[in-house]
């Protein structure tokens, strides 16, 4: 992880980490909050706890997104104090819907200037961001509404499996990973465990993206930890409540950093710090699926 | 609420479920009168039968055992925009006269008095779902005249009616609340009370909004919540009170 980071994740970038509630790769945003990273254009659908905390840490100068809260539990105060205080830096927001921002990405990854979408039509949107636009559909005349595409420097995804060259398996949710990894100009690929390409090659519809589109591949268990790995780990629900008075106060957030990112030399030595504990409480209980004839 | 809100969908519904008390009142309804309702989460689960009330809307639960999972982009664009979405619930922390709602700020959008959360799927909700069911608590800081900012469409406002925008759904068609129900009239899109529950006075509602509220003239009592209905409430579908309110 130290590597890839280093090697593909510069200051200034636009970098996009998705995942919608499964797989964040909390890992690799811990990485770049170690090796200082700055001025980055944080973009994600929801930037949940993971991208307050690259904000807490000061990495980043503007963030895109359509949902800013803590699902389930409140604020993110760590961008609430960027934005209202300008507190540890001052943060640029731009803001779309979720389509908007799928949209982005589907543009980004069909390499198309602008995406097309009946939407916004009403909505006050439009007037705060100047970037959602229109067209006159060339067959209907009808007005269209549109958003640009979305061409990160780099996007990391977090995905179940993959074997070494980066074809990747995902399963369950699965948000936009596959627009978010065609549209970047550099992929990082995380996963809970590298298999053989026999693996892969024996149930080739769950590869959501080919490995000759992947710069670094990271094997890191837990590394989406305290989101979750589907058929892995469930979900860190009391983490993400506890999130709530952690990052209220700044000091207590910044001891938080502290502690659990400078205070770690990486994610094996995170999940120690957690204790065993962790692992007993959220390791995934087995529901396997059947399979099926890929035979001709 | 939840009662109120589960009584709002039809057996065979699809609908677009929000996290919260829609995701309460959806699942009380798949177990009681309309166990064929289809609930598709934005995160993708599409025919979700969660064993657990999920604490998110991208909870693991929802995957197991659904009909399909779908990638976001398929869930906007085949799934919404495609027009295949009968019911939208949506909430708000403010809600106006023509049912326009804001969850992006209170205050101006660039000096907020608060920031939240912002649009999610909200937006392109109350645009094309067929109808859209708003559930929040009524209070005149939360009803005002008009919104500080209009996140999702309502039946009318300065950019014009949902006819002239050509909007391809109802918008919101019933707002359910702690006190009672509104609808927008036939006339003017305008809410109005129609419903209330047993023990509120229809005259005393009015001063729980910011405009001058309209009373439909026969309001309907709304049945409460039987006895079934609560136990599955309290015992099965959220037994660690989650979102029903602590007894």
């Amino acid at each position: 992880m130290r590597d890839a980071v280093a090697r593909f994740v510069r200051d200034g970038d636009v970098v996009v980490i998705e995942g919608f509630t499964h797989l964040i790769c909390f890992a690799a945003a811990h990485e770049i909050i170690r090796q200082r990273r700055r001025d980055l254009t944080l973009c994600r659908l929801t930037p949940d706890l993971i991208f307050d905390q690259l904000i807490a840490a000061g990495c980043a100068r503007k963030l895109v997104f359509s949902w800013a809260g803590n699902p389930g539990v409140g604020s993110l105060h760590a961008l609430r104090r960027a934005v209202e205080k300008g507190e540890p830096a001052p943060l640029e927001l731009e803001e779309y819907s979720h389509f908007g921002m799928v949209a982005r990405l589907a543009a980004g990854a069909a390499n198309l200037p602008f995406w097309p979408l009946r939407n916004y039509r009403g909505s006050d949107l439009p007037s705060v961001n100047p970037h959602i636009r229109t067209v006159t559909c060339p067959y209907t005349g009808e007005e269209l509404a549109t958003v640009p595409a979305l061409r990160p420097d780099v996007t990391i995804v977090h995905a179940q499996r993959a074997d070494e060259s980066g074809n990747a398996q995902i399963w369950g949710l699965y948000g936009v990973q596959k627009e978010a990894a065609f549209a970047a100009r550099r992929v990082i690929v995380v996963v809970e465990e590298i298999v053989p390409e026999s693996v892969v090659r024996a149930d080739p519809n769950r590869t959501v993206f080919p490995g000759f589109i992947v710069d670094a591949v990271v094997c890191e268990p837990w590394g989406a930890h305290p989101s979750y790995a589907q058929g892995y780990y469930d979900r860190d629900n009391d983490y993400y409540v506890a999130w709530e008075e952690i990052s209220r106060d700044r000091q207590r957030l910044e001891a938080w950093l502290a502690e659990f990112v400078h205070g770690v030399s990486g994610r094996a030595q995170y999940m120690e710090k957690l204790g065993p504990g962790l692992r007993e409480r959220l390791s995934a209980k087995p529901r396997v699926s059947s399979g099926v004839n890929y035979g001709f | 609420m939840a009662c109120a809100a589960a009584r709002e969908l039809r057996d065979g519904d699809v609908v677009f479920v929000g996290i919260g008390l829609p995701n309460l009142a959806c699942n009380l309804a798949r177990a009681t009168h309309a166990p064929n309702l289809v609930l598709i989460y934005e995160s993708g689960a599409v025919g979700a039968v969660p064993e657990r009330l999920p604490v998110s809307i991208g909870d693991p639960a929802l995957v197991t055992d659904s009909l399909a999972v779908a990638s976001m982009a398929e869930v906007f664009q085949s799934y919404l925009q495609g027009g295949r979405i009968q019911v939208g619930f949506l909430g708000g922390a403010q809600i106006d006269r023509f049912a326009n709602i804001n969850s992006t700020v209170i205050g101006p959008y660039d000096r907020p008095k608060v920031r939240l959360p912002g649009s999610g799927g909200a937006c392109e909700i109350a645009i094309h779902a067929e109808r859209v069911v708003v559930v929040a608590p009524l209070s005149a800081r939360s009803f005002p005249a008009e919104v500080d900012f209009i996140t999702s469409p309502g039946q009318a406002n300065k950019y014009g009616t949902r006819e002239q925008l050509r909007l391809p759904g109802k918008g919101p068609v019933r707002v359910v609340t702690d006190v009672g129900v509104l609808e927008p009239s036939a006339q003017d899109g305008e809410l109005e009370l129609v419903g209330v529950y047993a023990g509120i006075d229809p005259d005393d509602v009015k001063g729980l909004v910011g405009w001058p509220l309209r009373i439909r003239s026969e309001v309907e009592r709304l049945r409460p919540p039987s006895k079934e209905e609560l136990r599955l409430l309290r015992e099965v579908l959220d037994p660690h009170h989650l979102y029903l309110q602590k007894q």
